[in-house]
């Protein structure tokens, strides 16, 4: 079972979640892999404190051209629709940032004169934390596309039967990229006008990819009552309710587990992940589970 | 014209609050939301839309039904595993090729190389773009489609529309509220701004996020500082992190203390500096203060 904690808006609680929720799995008995997909800004390490065990470099594939083949006939930029690749003069200009990685300039040139290479975007990393299986992607800083380094976190996540992926913030690629596959969402929220707002962008998204979703309502007993209302006028069932607790808040500004800080938590977890596990049923293979070749 | 962008790095810091805020203190300045796939600045600003234009950007293929034989290039050649072999019969064969939609990257390669010209490759609509008039000033902002990509391309719209408005009002700053993380959005939000004011919190997440954040502004050789807002929840941290930043040359802009009244603020759409005039009311006035005299 693969879960994607998600959140639309930044800062509600995703990694909170997410590591507690991988903790307990643990504690139960269970086989888990933690997996950070925030690769922009992954912070699952600073509370689950892995021993790394491997560090793979991920790359994605750039045009090289070979301009003692090259005619400049311009068919490469024709075909790119992502302005990266431009004959310019005697040479061919190629914007490696702006290149997805299609192959279309190489398949469409017709002298052969463009092979590709490798352009390390980031890295995978993996280890153990204590039972937990850890695996996080390190976007290189200045490298703007994430989701083909998200693409590489899940596949090196799949050893055990239940994933817990820890999305990005926000609703666009990445996060897609973050969530596709999953068995179940878990969208945490906190009951602001600015926590609703981003809520109602992520259960648009998820009902966009035709995934099941449940919610977490973080920091419960501030803001207002709007979003339980939104919950439930949507039928959206909320898993669970987290009060603000400052202990929480101080165990998270020194790196420790909320559960590990106040054992109480543990069981607000454990009902958490049982919760999930009756809510989400493995969806039979879906497309993204399915081969995939992203550069 | 003067471009301050807002960034965190780390989401939930409290980057709109503080913009929103900033905008009020300003006096009158242009208002650019460029967190286009969660805003939130507009639930402060309640700005007035003067002009809403549909946001077209790349294109993405479509399997015309009536003319796929299934020949299955399309798939070969897709690097997304955006085609599937799923779609309806349509009379020449039982079953033809269908895209995901959310999975194609509009690279156009299916259609480009489909001999039977069965695969539509044409412009979406990705999202909206909005000029609107707030009590702060005039606003660009946008709103990206559900599940839609190009977010990086459609914050350089609003830019471009910030300051568009920044010349024909004579106004002289421009406030840019980003998104969080590092990536294309963000990057596109702060390439050849003025200065960028990091906002982060004294936690492990705040600080490891801030380092990060701090390493882009400085390969693309932005003028950056940063601002701890929720100091006082670990002073220790908050210690460190304006440390850290000063070694790393950037400028401590100012620190606001937590506050309950953020939340509040917010919930009647105001800026926090509207509701009181103590407390972080007062760090904030002191943050707009120290930045005002750096821009200068």
């Amino acid at each position: 079972m693969r879960i994607a904690v998600a959140s639309g808006k930044g800062g509600t609680g995703k990694t909170t979640v997410a590591t507690n929720l991988a903790h307990v799995a643990a504690l139960g008995g269970r086989a888990v892999t933690y997996a950070d997909c925030d690769v922009e800004e992954p912070n699952g390490h600073l509370f689950l404190k892995p021993q790394w065990q491997e560090r793979r470099v991920v790359t994605r594939p750039i045009p090289q051209v070979d301009e003692t083949k090259c005619t400049h006939c311009g068919r490469c930029s024709e075909i790119c629709q992502f302005n990266a690749i431009a004959p310019l003069g005697t040479t061919v200009l190629v914007y490696a940032e702006l290149c997805h990685g299609c192959g279309g300039c190489m398949l469409v040139c017709p002298t052969g004169a463009i092979t590709e290479i490798d352009r390390e975007i980031g890295t995978v990393e993996t280890g153990t934390a204590g039972p937990v299986q850890f695996v996080r992607g390190v976007l290189h800083v200045g490298e703007p596309m994430s989701p083909p380094l998200i693409h590489q976190v899940k596949l090196a996540s799949t050893q055990t039967d239940l994933t817990i992926l820890d999305a990005p913030p926000g609703t666009s690629c990445p996060v897609i990229e973050a969530v596709r596959g999953s068995d179940f969402v878990l969208l945490v929220t906190e009951p602001t006008p600015f926590g609703l707002n981003d809520l109602k962008l992520a259960v648009e998204m998820t009902r966009a990819m035709h995934l099941p979703m449940g919610i977490v309502i973080n920091r419960c007993d501030t803001g207002d009552r709007q979003t339980v209302d939104y919950c439930q006028t949507n039928r959206l069932p909320i898993l669970a309710e987290l009060p603000d607790d400052r202990r929480i808040a101080e165990a998270y500004s020194r790196g420790t587990l909320a559960c590990t800080a106040v054992p109480a938590y543990r069981k607000v977890f454990e009902d958490l992940l049982a919760r999930l596990t009756r809510n989400a049923q493995p969806a039979a293979a879906t497309p993204a589970a399915s081969k995939r070749s992203r550069p | 014209m003067k471009e301050l962008v807002i960034i965190s790095g780390k989401g939930g810091t409290g980057k709109t609050s503080v913009c929103a805020s900033l905008a009020v203190l300003s006096g009158k300045c242009v208002i650019a939301d460029c967190d286009v796939d969660a805003a939130d600045l507009h639930l402060v600003l309640s700005p007035q839309v003067q002009q809403r234009e549909s946001f077209t950007a790349g294109k993405r293929a479509r399997i015309k039904t009536g003319h796929c034989i299934a020949r299955g290039k399309c798939e070969e050649l897709c690097r997304f595993d955006a085609i599937h072999f799923d779609g309806p019969g349509n009379g020449k064969v039982a079953r033809t090729f269908r895209v995901d939609p959310l999975a194609c990257e509009g690279c156009g390669v299916c259609a480009w190389y489909c001999a039977e010209n069965a695969i539509e490759f044409a412009p979406v609509v990705s999202g909206e773009w909005f000029i609107s008039e707030t009590r702060c000033g005039p606003m660009a902002h946008a709103k990206l489609g559900i599940a839609e990509s190009n977010s990086g391309k459609l914050v350089s719209i609003v830019r471009q529309n910030a300051r568009k408005l920044a010349e024909d009002r004579g106004l002289d700053l421009i406030l840019i509220d980003g998104s969080p993380g590092i990536g294309c959005p963000v990057i596109a939000s702060i390439t050849g701004a003025t200065l960028v004011l990091i906002v982060t919190e004294p936690t492990p997440s705040g600080l490891h996020d801030l380092e990060r954040v701090a390493e882009l502004t400085r390969h693309f050789g932005i003028p950056a500082g940063v601002c701890v807002n929720k100091w006082d929840l670990n002073a220790d941290v908050t210690e460190t992190i304006e440390h850290k930043a000063a070694e790393r040359g950037l400028h401590v802009f100012g620190r606001v203390r937590y506050d309950k009244r953020f939340t509040q603020a917010q919930i009647r759409s105001k800026a926090v500096v509207e509701q009181a005039d103590d407390g972080s009311a007062e760090d904030l006035g002191a943050l707009w203060n120290n930045l005002s005299h750096h821009l200068r």
